[in-house]
């Protein structure tokens, strides 16, 4: 890694060249919310004016542009009585801008599932390869509890990583292209008053985290807590709608589905993400469900969060960003949660 | 002055994924897309009214070399249009010519399966998961237990104890069916008896007026035997309900937790580990699995 400082207006012409020459990605704002606020999302820009770098949080995360909601697996093209099927996961090089440590995390996290897991998916390889990340820190949301959860410092998996300092950025840069890129622009060598800066900003950050969620020995307490009643409270209220998977950054559970063509000369297996909060996740043939109550599968989502992926990754799959708690409609938030639990725990024993 | 900041592509090409066949004993990472092995059914045979038995041709050449599988293990099964189910497979691990797997009509996928008539194509990919611990098995008695549709993928093992006849002491199959007419592979109880010297029993719940045989639950069937429960290994695979009872009779019996394996169910997606759909707590049915000891299986939350 090495660290240089770019003011913000030169950085500002470094984002105008990058949309000029590739397809660049950045949080724009979408809509407002009932309270009037903006809700920003990621999608793509064609000037730097678009791009709103002092943006609170999307709304939606940002796996989707390495996992589409939709995607096409394979196509099959149909002759007589034969069939051939073809491939394609090659995809074009992209720029995206503007993501938070969290997200990035968040991309840490599916690469161990996507990249270097048993089997490797070449989709989402191709699709993380060809994406240059700029990173951006910012100031937590009074709900995130990405500090809980140490994910809000980021050290690996962007190009080029910024820090707010005033009038200028301090830059992590992680990757050889980033570097040649930033050559051609005024980059400085930190100076002893950026670096003292720099670490005000992180300590400043780190000290504005409103939330706290106690996740020590979560794994082996929700092992405890399997048959606690908390979950059946939790459970009632929960709608079954597969809205907080949809836009956690780390949620991977997919499904696989096959579409004829209409005119009856083709057929594509798609991948659509999916929820194991809907019902039929847990169905096999025959109809056996083994999650049948709205409550077990509330339950496996926190389990497989905070327990099950911790105990192949030694670290759960959460990031903290408290995405599904502002999306569900039911108002259940993981911070709510695990310290109903933690309560129950407590005085049990 | 006009800043050039081209993105290069990365190409990823993963496309020669297997070259040789990949070592099942050790999770190896492949690199695996979701290319299908094309196969043409070759012979499609009635068992009962919802069971088939499909004979499977894979037709590259190097595909069907690369095709090697273990007893225990699946394969995802595709016919293109409809969709792809997981499949066990049922033929023997030296069978190179064809496979054999045995489906019930029971979806979308396999209605259309069981209208397919020979010459078809479908797509194949595979084999995934783990599989029984033969090798360990040997010198020791093989105790298998199918309820069901349980049968078919007990026939890989089946198959595997009857090519090493010698290596392995007195092996017992316990089969047990709700009604006569659900029994399947009845052709072959003949000759797994007379030929392979294997104590073959079978029961039914509901008999008809031809049924002679025994009439009750599958338990029942683990009296009738002499069980020596340290040098014996149990395979034990059917529908969920089958799996606590059997287990925990076996259990009572004396044979040690890790020496009892299931298969489990689950509708895999990806078969890859990735859809999280077959997932049990931590655990992966479709790479962890299907076959876990029984030990296991009461550490897995929500498992059967």
């Amino acid at each position: 890694m090495i660290y240089r400082v770019i003011s913000k207006s030169e950085f500002r012409k470094f984002l105008e060249s990058l949309i000029e020459s590739n397809v660049t990605i950045g949080p724009v704002q979408s809509d407002v919310d009932r309270n009037n606020d903006p809700i920003y999302k990621f999608q793509q820009v064609h000037s730097a004016d678009e791009i709103e770098l002092d943006y609170t949080i999307s709304y939606t995360a940002v796996k989707n542009f390495f996992l589409p909601y939709r995607e096409k697996l394979s196509e099959y093209t149909f002759t007589d009585d034969d069939w051939d099927q073809t491939i394609e996961y090659r995809v074009h090089p992209r720029v995206l801008v503007g993501l938070r440590p969290c997200d990035i995390n968040a991309l840490n996290i599916l690469d161990r599932i996507f990249y270097k897991g048993t089997y490797p998916s070449p989709y989402y390889i191709s699709r993380r390869k060809n994406t240059f990340i700029i990173g951006l820190d910012h100031e937590p949301l009074p709900d995130c509890f990405c500090s809980s959860m140490n994910h809000h410092t980021v050290t690996e998996g962007f190009d080029v990583f910024c820090s707010d300092i005033g009038d200028s950025y301090y830059l992590a840069i992680n990757s050889s292209p980033a570097f040649d890129f930033l050559k051609k622009f005024q980059v400085t060598v930190p100076t002893d008053e950026d670096d003292k800066s720099y670490i005000e900003r992180r300590k400043f950050i780190k000290k504005s985290f409103k939330t706290n969620v106690e996740i020590g020995s979560l794994p082996s307490f929700l092992d405890i807590e399997f048959d606690s009643p908390i979950w059946k409270k939790w459970g009632d209220k929960c709608l079954n709608c597969g809205t907080c998977a949809m836009v956690c950054p780390t949620c991977y559970c997919y499904q696989v589905e096959e579409n004829i063509a209409v005119n009856l000369k083709k057929a594509s297996k798609d991948m659509m993400l999916y929820s194991c909060t809907i019902l039929d996740f847990a169905e096999v043939a025959g109809g056996h469900n083994f999650r049948p109550k709205k409550e077990d599968r509330l339950k496996y989502r926190y389990y497989h969060h905070y327990r099950g992926f911790e105990e192949n990754a030694k670290e759960p799959i959460c990031v903290g960003c408290n995405r599904c708690g502002r999306a569900c409609l039911a108002d259940i938030n993981p911070k709510d949660v695990i310290n109903d639990l933690r309560l129950d725990n407590e005085e049990r024993s | 002055m006009k800043n050039d900041l081209k993105l290069p592509v990365q190409d990823v090409n993963l496309e020669p994924f297997m070259a040789t066949p990949p070592q099942y004993t050790r999770k190896k990472v492949l690199m695996k897309t979701d290319k299908v092995y094309k196969c043409k059914i070759i012979n499609v045979i009635d068992l009962t009214e919802y069971e088939k038995l499909f004979h499977l041709k894979i037709l590259d050449r190097v595909e069907r070399k690369i095709f090697q599988f273990r007893p225990g293990q699946f394969v995802m099964l595709e016919v293109p249009g409809y969709g792809e189910v997981p499949i066990s497979l049922s033929s023997s691990t030296n069978n190179h010519e064809y496979i054999e797997l045995c489906i019930r009509k029971t979806g979308r996928t396999t209605n259309v399966l069981h209208e397919a008539s020979v010459g078809a194509y479908v797509g194949l990919r595979g084999p995934f998961g783990n599989s029984f611990p033969m090798e360990k098995m040997q010198g020791n008695n093989v105790l298998l237990i199918a309820g069901g549709l349980g049968l078919a993928p007990l026939r890989g093992p089946l198959y595997w104890v009857s090519e090493y006849r010698d290596l392995y002491k007195d092996v017992h199959v316990l089969y047990g069916a709700k009604e006569p007419s659900q029994m399947l592979f009845t052709y072959q109880y003949n000759e797994w008896e007379k030929v392979n010297h294997i104590n073959m029993l079978s029961i039914v719940e509901n008999p008809d007026e031809n049924w002679n045989g025994r009439v009750g639950m599958i338990t029942e069937l683990l009296d009738e035997i002499e069980i020596d429960p340290i040098n014996t290994y149990a395979i034990v695979c059917g529908p969920p309900v089958m799996f606590k009872f059997v287990c925990n009779r076996l259990d009572k019996i004396g044979i040690p937790m890790n020496k009892m394996f299931v298969s489990l169910e689950r509708r895999m997606h990806c078969g890859m580990g990735k859809c999280c759909r077959c997932m049990v707590g931590s655990t992966f049915t479709c790479v962890d699995g299907p076959v876990f000891d029984y030990w296991s299986v009461l550490n897995l939350k929500e498992a059967i």
